[in-house]
């Protein structure tokens, strides 16, 4: 990594090659401070910072939730078992999380359209999904998924029809949903690993529909 | 509390904006606000409701003004200071003069780099084996109490005082209630209960969506 480019060095708050000509923000010192402090008194260490970072950057995310939604689509026994007990169907992909106590998995239908919220904090299922993004996180979205969810869904591009039942999850307890999106027409001849690279992070939070690629069908 | 933090049914927030490709973290700072808080969690010195209900006590006028990751960090040095573990005249010193020199703490260990792959893949326990009676079945009509405490409480706004139907009994789990207020485990049924979107929203709303809320026994009475 090029140390005498600060916009590319993952720790430019506390590392040794951040820009000096630039101050450090009021929250980047409170941070420094923070974690200096809890080094020097052996409350936390500093490797197990660098695994913990590492661990959220690039081993635990949505392509795991999206490698169980292909399997669900090409394997109906898996699908049952995944409807049936969501948790034990992402432990037997290796996929068990912290934040993940109890998964259910709501199924999307030509009938039925979920969509996932935590209205009051930012609740999400960490052993699929990996991190929430910004915009699941923010008050616009968490405010108005739940009174609301059909406008938000037009706004995204993922409208539905007047006909389809639209149901929100509100996430307040320690149960997290994921969103098993429906498979699009014309994917029929493509592998598991095809179909895993179509499915969207935003298609298993419930405010996209997986796209077939163009030409497909 | 009826804090900011509880935004449901909120409107005039602005739009939603879904940042193409967005990674974990925008900037170094958050992936150390991210890891030190984490990090900090496995001392056992608090839980997770702790946590949720230090965050929630952000003042009101600065709620939305706080990105995500300042909040866990305002969370993580309210619970340090409370804890007696990093007081808030140690963080002012050490902001002042980095060389300020700290004790180490004994009574606590850090949570070390070679557990950090298991703790990470083991959920938390909240779910319990208690033998507790659940107080509704699933089909049960309910209503939801009517409470406004001023600690913490994972029983929205929009939802209280509204008749809902039990969907799913999820097992006994510690009430997040009661432990976020410091009141220990108090187990009780979480349940997952189906609102129709007309019983909290008014007869605009559509006649057949709806909102699921897993709750606890404590929030429910029989409709």
């Amino acid at each position: 990594m090029p140390q005498d480019d600060p916009d590319h060095d993952p720790d430019d708050d506390v590392g040794a090659h951040r820009d000096h000509d630039a101050p450090l923000s009021e929250v980047e010192l409170r941070v420094r401070t923070l974690e200096s402090l809890l080094v020097d008194k052996g409350l936390v260490d500093r490797d197990a910072l660098d695994a913990i970072i590492d661990t959220y950057e690039t081993r635990v995310g949505p392509r795991n939730g999206a490698r169980i939604v292909a399997r669900a689509w090409v394997d109906p026994n898996f699908r049952r078992r995944l409807l049936a007990d969501g948790t034990a169907a992402a432990a037997e992909h290796g996929y068990e999380d912290r934040q993940t106590e109890k998964l259910v998995v709501l199924e999307n239908t030509p009938q039925v359209h979920n969509l996932v919220v935590c209205t009051l904090c930012s609740c999400y299922p960490w052993a699929v999904l990996g991190l929430p993004p910004i915009w699941y996180k923010s008050a616009p979205y968490r405010s108005r998924a739940v009174i609301d969810p059909r406008g938000v869904l037009d706004e995204l591009g993922a409208g539905v029809p007047d006909d389809r039942e639209v149901r929100v999850w509100d996430s307040t307890a320690e149960i997290r949903y994921m969103v098993l999106p429906e498979r699009p027409a014309g994917t029929e001849a493509m592998s598991e690993a095809e179909l895993a690279d179509l499915v969207t992070r935003d298609s298993m939070i419930g405010v996209a529909v997986v796209q077939a690629p163009e030409g497909a069908g | 509390m009826n804090g900011l933090h509880d935004v449901g049914g909120m409107q005039g927030l602005g739009p939603i904006v879904i940042e193409p490709d967005e990674p974990p973290f925008h900037h170094g700072w958050e992936r150390r606000a991210f890891a030190i808080t984490l990090a900090a969690g496995y001392l056992g010195e608090w839980n997770i409701d702790q946590s949720r209900a230090m965050r929630e006590r952000l003042p009101a006028t600065e709620y939305f003004a706080t990105s995500y990751y300042e909040l866990w960090l305002y969370g993580l040095e309210r619970l340090l200071d409370a804890r007696g573990l990093v007081l808030d005249e140690e963080r002012a010193a050490r902001g002042q003069d980095p060389t300020v020199s700290v004790a180490r703490v004994d009574r606590v260990h850090a949570l070390a780099a070679r557990d950090v792959e298991r703790v990470l893949g083991t959920a938390r326990a909240s779910r319990t084996d208690d033998d507790v009676e659940p107080r509704h079945r699933v089909g049960d009509r309910v209503l939801t109490r009517t409470i406004n405490p001023v600690g913490h409480t994972r029983l929205p706004r929009y939802t209280r005082g509204k008749r809902g139907q039990v969907t799913v009994d999820h097992g006994v789990w510690t009430f997040a209630d009661s432990m976020g207020n410091d009141l220990g485990p108090d187990p009780q049924h979480v349940y997952c209960v189906r609102f129709e979107a007309r019983e909290l929203w008014g007869d605009e709303a559509r006649p057949r969506d709806a909102v699921y809320v897993d709750l606890w026994d404590d929030h429910l009475e029989p409709a």
